[in-house]
């Protein structure tokens, strides 16, 4: 076979074969990622989405730090059994503000796309200092010491710029705010007195809406903002923020 | 001495203050690092750079001052030592990689045993990274490098290229893999899975690979044979493919030069596109297209026949590596990533079954004629048992990436099961094999320490696969079962910890499994120290029969020629 009798070449230049083999396999790629970057139905359009305020972006890094997403998911599949167990499946604007994403490959434990709301904050707290104390045959870790670690939030202004370096429209204001914003949110009636104002009006303008902000102690120690704060601030927001009661899910531009 | 010989020995020589010069800007940065360090986590990791980083410094200065006018690089002989400590290499962090998986096996298993509330970065999950950090990058990684400098080599008939640049690349892989492990439990990650180190470390690992790809094609420019061995064809694209797959999947912008954390550039569907497309492909570059390099190797060495069939390699090669690109997709189905791209990924990830059993017939088939090795040599057995179970789980790769099938096994222990029979089957038996073959060729021994105990090994692991693999079919078939099972009352039977608590069982056969494959591992890195020892059966070769100062025999290698 000809092609065969020319594979010679290939087998004589590395050069050429470096390049042919870098050819080869650049090719699926771009053609599966390219369009993502373009196509305007590949998010859905929603509203109530907004970025995370700084006390949840904190918690969502102590949820990435402590490599939460090697055991839960974030991504109901359009199942009936997933849609009955979890809520509404997840929609790829839900993760749009997202750097980067927390779907998951793995069910150890449940999936938490929008455990928000789902449990009090106190039984999120109670459960991640000790799971098998309120869910005896639980195999996940303890994180008590969550709850003796204060959050340090040094460079959260730093950290929004690239945010929004990256595309997530965190505004001036809630960037020259940040710091003020975690005490806002979580010690609203005494150090973050002053800015909690700043933090609803902020927040509540980049969702469109009402009431998707929650600001309270969340770890039962309003003195000191823990990292256990944080992570229960992050929880307990997690999947609530799109409002469905506006959402088209047959709407020509949202189907997929 | 010809002129030649005297110009390629200074720029061999002068690679050595090249090698120190580039070091010591890297200590320079890693020391601007920890004086000016953000976080406590970097200044941790800056600190064991340097400490690293500063180790090979020194190091390589009092072995260059005592070299005197012997030449380190000596083009008449090939570059065994650096093979000898990347086969030491991948035993060391072999055994650690599998003892942390068993850990977080018996976590699972008796979390009122495993966990300790004090300490925090025990916890499963900063160990799950470690683990699979360690066994596919760390054991695996080093093999792959031990492996092609031996085969590049060989089958080029020249000395690694570069005089001090393997070197560098061998040590500078080294520190990547403590910095990310050490990286894990402190708790930097960017929570891509396979992906997790932060970007420092990320732009360490890019630095070396450069250079690993630049001594490969150095080596293949200066090759005595006209042809590229099929191996090398493997080689070439496992180390080009990762460089692409590294970079675009770690595309972040650090919060500070001299902090931890960096912000990935894409986010929510198309981030986990991306991830995808690197996390399958690791798989199929790293754990697949590397090492059949070694199949295409050590198999028809250690059996002395030809490769089976030459066509069949270019077909197996190029199919392989143009289709498996595609497959990323299928680990999001019914994500919210658009239909069209799961579909791509389905379609894609069922036609490379092909390719892939290409690849295994024309390894097993190369034992035509020598079918009775299977019976007298276990080292054989080792690695046509790998490639069996490469055909198997390249068959239920494609089988579980149907959409249908994915409903139940995507999120449950099958996926598990799965990643294991080929991990432990395929790479790790393949990757034992060629550990097997290494050492007495290495140390010049006529034959291991003991035979027998490579059949120890052999059957331990394998049971030990076997129980890994059917615990954990049983677990993700039964709770992906449970998860979508309704009573007669139309509500949902299950809560969602019942099936947790129903794999308890599973569990333990899965940490028994591991148990086995791991005894079965430390059995081989006992026998392989005694064979360099050259103790028992491992006699020395004679230095007449020394196979390296011989011409390789040309029957392993007539084929691709």
């Amino acid at each position: 076979m000809g092609l065969m009798n020319n594979h010679g070449v290939l087998e004589r230049h590395s050069l050429l074969l470096t390049i042919g083999i870098l050819v080869v396999v650049s090719i699926g790629g771009i053609i599966q990622m390219a369009p993502l970057m373009y196509m305007e139905n590949t998010i859905e359009k929603v509203d109530g989405m907004r970025p995370y305020t700084p006390l949840e972006l904190s918690g969502r890094d102590i949820y990435i730090r402590e490599g939460c997403y090697v055991c839960h998911s974030q991504m109901v599949r359009p199942l009936r059994d997933e849609v009955e167990r979890y809520g509404h499946y997840s929609l790829a604007a839900e993760s749009m503000y997202d750097h980067p994403f927390q779907w998951g490959s793995k069910r150890t434990g449940p999936d938490l796309a929008r455990v928000g709301g789902k449990y009090s904050a106190e039984w999120q707290v109670d459960h991640l200092k000790d799971p098998r104390a309120l869910v005896p045959e639980s195999v996940m870790p303890p994180y008590a010491f969550l709850a003796k670690k204060k959050l340090k939030f040094d460079q959260i202004e730093d950290r929004l710029k690239v945010e929004r370096m990256v595309g997530v429209p965190y505004t001036d204001e809630m960037i020259a705010n940040a710091k003020g914003h975690i005490y806002a949110q979580a010690d609203p009636d005494n150090k973050g007195f002053d800015y909690y104002d700043s933090l609803m009006a902020e927040y509540e303008a980049a969702a469109g809406r009402e009431k998707t902000v929650e600001a309270r102690d969340y770890d039962g120690d309003p003195t000191t903002i823990t990292e256990m704060d944080a992570l229960v601030a992050y929880l307990q927001m997690t999947g609530t923020l799109v409002d469905f009661s506006t959402y088209e899910a047959d709407d020509l531009s949202n189907r997929r | 001495m010809t002129f030649n010989q005297l110009t390629t020995r200074q720029s061999n020589n002068s690679s050595i203050f090249a090698v120190g010069a580039f070091l010591s800007v890297f200590l320079l940065l890693g020391l601007l690092m920890a004086s000016f360090a953000k976080d406590a986590a970097i200044g941790h990791q800056a600190m064991t750079f340097l400490f690293l980083g500063g180790a090979f410094f020194v190091g390589l200065c009092m072995w260059a001052g005592n070299l005197i006018d012997r030449d380190p690089f000596d083009e008449s002989e090939y570059e065994n030592t650096l093979v000898k400590w990347g086969v030491f290499a991948s035993i060391f962090w072999g055994l650690a990689g599998l003892l942390v998986g068993v850990v977080i096996a018996l976590q699972l298993t008796f979390p009122n045993v495993f966990y300790f509330p004090e300490l925090g970065w025990t916890n499963f999950g900063r160990l799950r990274p470690l683990h699979t950090s360690a066994v596919i990058f760390a054991f695996g990684g080093n093999v792959l490098l031990a492996t092609s400098f031996y085969v590049v080599q060989r089958t080029c008939r020249t000395r690694l290229a570069g005089g001090m640049w393997p070197w560098f690349v061998f040590w500078g892989y080294q520190i990547f893999i403590v910095l990310a492990a050490t990286g894990y439990l402190l708790g930097v990650t960017q929570s891509k899975e396979y992906a997790e180190p932060e970007w420092y470390v990320d732009l360490w690992l890019t630095i070396v690979w450069v250079a690993y790809l630049l001594v490969f094609l150095g080596t293949l420019w200066k090759r005595k044979e006209p042809h590229i061995y099929v191996a090398n064809w493997f080689y070439l694209s496992f180390i080009v493919t990762i460089a692409m797959l590294h970079i675009v999947n770690n595309l972040s912008i650090p919060v500070n030069l001299t902090g931890s954390k960096s912000v990935q550039v894409f986010s929510g569907v198309q981030d986990a596109m991306t991830q995808w497309w690197y996390g399958h492909n690791a798989v199929g570059f790293f754990l697949t297209t590397g090492f059949l390099a070694i199949m295409y190797y050590f198999i028809p060495k250690r059996v002395d026949r030809p490769v089976y069939s030459y066509r069949l390699s270019i077909v197996h090669f190029w199919s392989l590596i143009f289709i498996y690109i595609w497959a990323g997709p299928h680990h999001l189905h019914y994500t919210a990533l658009p239909q069209w791209a799961q579909t791509l990924g389905m379609t894609f990830s069922i036609m490379l079954w092909m390719p892939s059993w290409g690849g295994m017939i024309n390894g097993v088939m190369t034992l035509s004629g020598a079918w009775d090795k299977l019976r007298t040599d276990p080292v054989v057995r080792m690695m046509v048992v790998s490639l069996a179970f490469y055909g198997m789980s390249t068959f239920e790769g494609p089988l579980m990436s149907v959409r249908a099938v994915n409903s139940l096994s995507h999120y449950t222990e099958w996926g598990i099961g799965h990643v294991h029979s080929g991990a432990l089957g395929w790479v790790g038996y393949i990757s034992f094999g060629a550990l097997y073959c290494l050492t007495p060729w290495l140390w010049k021994k006529t034959r291991l320490y003991s035979k027998s105990l490579v059949e120890w090994h052999f059957w331990i692991s394998t049971i030990g696969i076997l129980f890994y693999m059917i615990s954990m079919w049983f677990a993700g078939i039964m709770e992906g079962l449970m998860w979508r099972a309704y009573n007669e009352f139309g509500f949902l039977e299950y809560s969602f910890v019942e099936t947790v608590e129903a794999k308890h069982i599973s569990y333990m056969i899965r940490a028994l499994g591991g148990l086995l494959y791991f005894s079965g591992a430390a059995i081989m890195a006992y026998n392989l120290v005694r064979t360099a020892l050259g103790h028992g059966e491992a006699t020395s070769l004679d230095e007449a029969n020394d196979p390296l100062k011989t011409p390789e025999p040309r029957t392993a290698l007539a084929p691709a020629e």
